[in-house]
């Protein structure tokens, strides 16, 4: 078989439920979560809230709450949807919303997947930069800072799109493969440079922490955190996953909805132990660096861990981007369902690449996340009321696919008006983007009942 | 022979993991512990590849 006839054989039920064979254990999940998210972002979450300037308390007690109600969001909302209805977000989506605003939502999403996914890219390029003496990217930076960063970017991109365009197992394989070594190498790094900031016993570690890593004052140009921000950033950080429904992709999969437990796999090896490994990391960086704004991941992790921290930071970022170009390619894909997966995820990967030559993606990337879980949460929410609540008011559920509508003006309505609410309370009440998703979930849910009666 | 590649990723984690402790506790340089990451990375990966099928 050539390389077109097995790219062209790879199939992943696009458009129809999975077949019994296909469904999968647990266990792979647990792989696939723990993988996803001990991953490229962890690198830089955890060092940024040291830049914002998180206490030690705030930090610790704000992660345990925000997990605890990131895994309950997979378990509750996001998995029993998926395997009663095994199919794509993007299918579901259709039968309610009809396929034109469905390709409108397909198109915000994709080009947000491929934001993240370009983020990943750029944090292995500052790893993959370190024996070519790339120029630092500083937490300022908007623009690539030399030529090198064009090149070394535009290589992990091609790279990465390659893989990605094989599948969901392979990258299922490569993530389970890497992620006990990853969280592993995290681990080691941030315990081995603990001497160094003064922790050499246990008792010693919490007096250290609140004086040189976790210190409660930002870095200059730097707004502060509090716990409500940990909380909710780990919460929501991937809205568009749990409460978005986005990893109904994913979990159709599953034989059971309490493959969503494989999420505490991602939340609290990676969320919780990584982000403060990385905060650690990034603290020791701070306290060598001539340049405070300096912000490389790569460089980092080498000074922590050596050859092995360098490639953690190349494969974290390369587990990340893989299954969220994969994503944003079933998003894209649904605009045209003849479209061959491998040729829509060529085209995702080279939109991906071009975005990651930005450094700004990584140096923004809390705000970035906060956004694009935000702006996608509303139609999980429709798929949450037209599942569960509609049936139960006799209004009729997968309007769109029933009444062969275009638009189904309800859930269009209800997206717009719900991210309208979330711009009034940011501008207008100052509320900060990182507490608008459960607000707006709430509205997002009685807009569409709602409306729902109203247009019946 | 799976014995032996059982064997070899637990090695490659445990020199990830475990002279990171020995530095904490002041009984390994930096510069050790970072090469014995860098063996187990690669122990860990031959292994893994054995014994996790696609």
């Amino acid at each position: 078989m050539n390389l077109t006839e097995q790219l062209n054989s790879v199939e992943e039920y696009e458009r129809g439920p999975i077949p019994p064979k296909a469904v999968k254990k647990w266990q792979s999940f647990l792989g696939l979560y723990a993988g996803e998210h001990t991953a490229g972002t962890e690198f830089v979450i955890g060092p940024l809230f040291v830049a914002h300037g998180v206490s030690t308390g705030d930090l610790l007690t704000g992660l345990l709450v925000g997990n605890v109600l990131a895994v309950l969001s997979w378990v509750l909302i996001c998995a029993p949807i998926a395997v009663r209805e095994r199919i794509t977000l993007y299918y579901k989506l259709e039968k309610i919303c009809g396929p034109s605003l469905t390709k409108i939502y397909n198109v915000v999403n994709g080009l947000m997947f491929c934001f993240l996914a370009g983020s990943m890219i750029a944090v292995s390029a500052t790893a993959i930069g370190i024996p070519f003496d790339l120029p630092l990217p500083k937490l300022t930076d908007f623009y690539p800072n030399s030529a090198t960063w064009v090149i070394i970017v535009l290589v992990v991109g091609l790279v990465t799109t390659l893989v990605a365009m094989l599948g969901y197992n392979l990258i299922s394989y490569v993530a389970n493969l890497a992620a006990p070594w990853m969280f592993l190498v995290f681990v080691a790094a941030a315990v081995a440079v603990l001497p160094e900031l003064g922790v050499h016993s246990v008792s010693d570690f919490w007096d250290v922490a609140n004086a040189k890593i976790w210190t409660g004052v930002p870095i200059e140009g730097q707004s502060k955190f509090t716990f409500w921000h940990v909380m909710f950033f780990s919460w929501f950080c991937n809205m568009a996953m749990h409460i978005g429904m986005a990893d109904m992709s994913v979990l159709r999969y599953a034989n059971s909805w309490k493959a969503g437990f494989g999420s505490i796999s991602g939340m609290f090896l990676g969320h919780y132990i990584a982000w403060t490994a990385s905060g650690i990391l990034y603290a020791i960086f701070l306290q060598n660096a001539a340049d405070k704004l300096a912000f490389a991941p790569g460089p980092v992790a080498y000074y922590a861990a050596g050859v092995a921290g360098v490639v953690c930071v190349v494969i974290a970022g390369w587990t990340t981007a893989n299954p969220t170009i994969y994503r944003a390619g079933l998003a894209l894909q649904s605009l045209s369902p003849k479209w061959k997966t491998w040729k829509v995820t060529l085209i995702v990967g080279a939109i991906t690449t071009v975005a990651a030559l930005f450094p700004a993606l990584v140096m923004k990337l809390l705000d970035f996340v906060a956004l694009y879980g935000l702006i996608l949460m509303p139609m999980g929410a429709i798929i949450f009321a037209d599942v569960y609540l509609l049936p139960k008011l006799n209004l009729a559920a997968e309007k769109a696919e029933k009444n062969k509508l275009s638009v189904n003006w309800a859930a269009g309505l209800t997206w717009v008006l719900t991210l309208a609410f979330c711009l009034v309370l940011n501008f207008s009440v100052g509320v900060e983007i990182f507490f608008l998703g459960l607000p707006g979930w709430f509205v997002a849910v009685g807009l569409y009942v709602g409306l729902s009666k109203i247009l019946k | 022979m799976k014995l032996l590649w059982y064997i070899l990723g637990a090695t490659g984690l445990g020199l990830t993991i475990i002279p990171a402790l020995m530095v904490f506790n002041g009984a390994l340089t930096s510069d050790v512990h970072k090469n014995c990451m860098t063996v187990g990375m690669f122990l860990w990966f031959v292994a893994a590849g054995k014994l996790i099928k696609r």
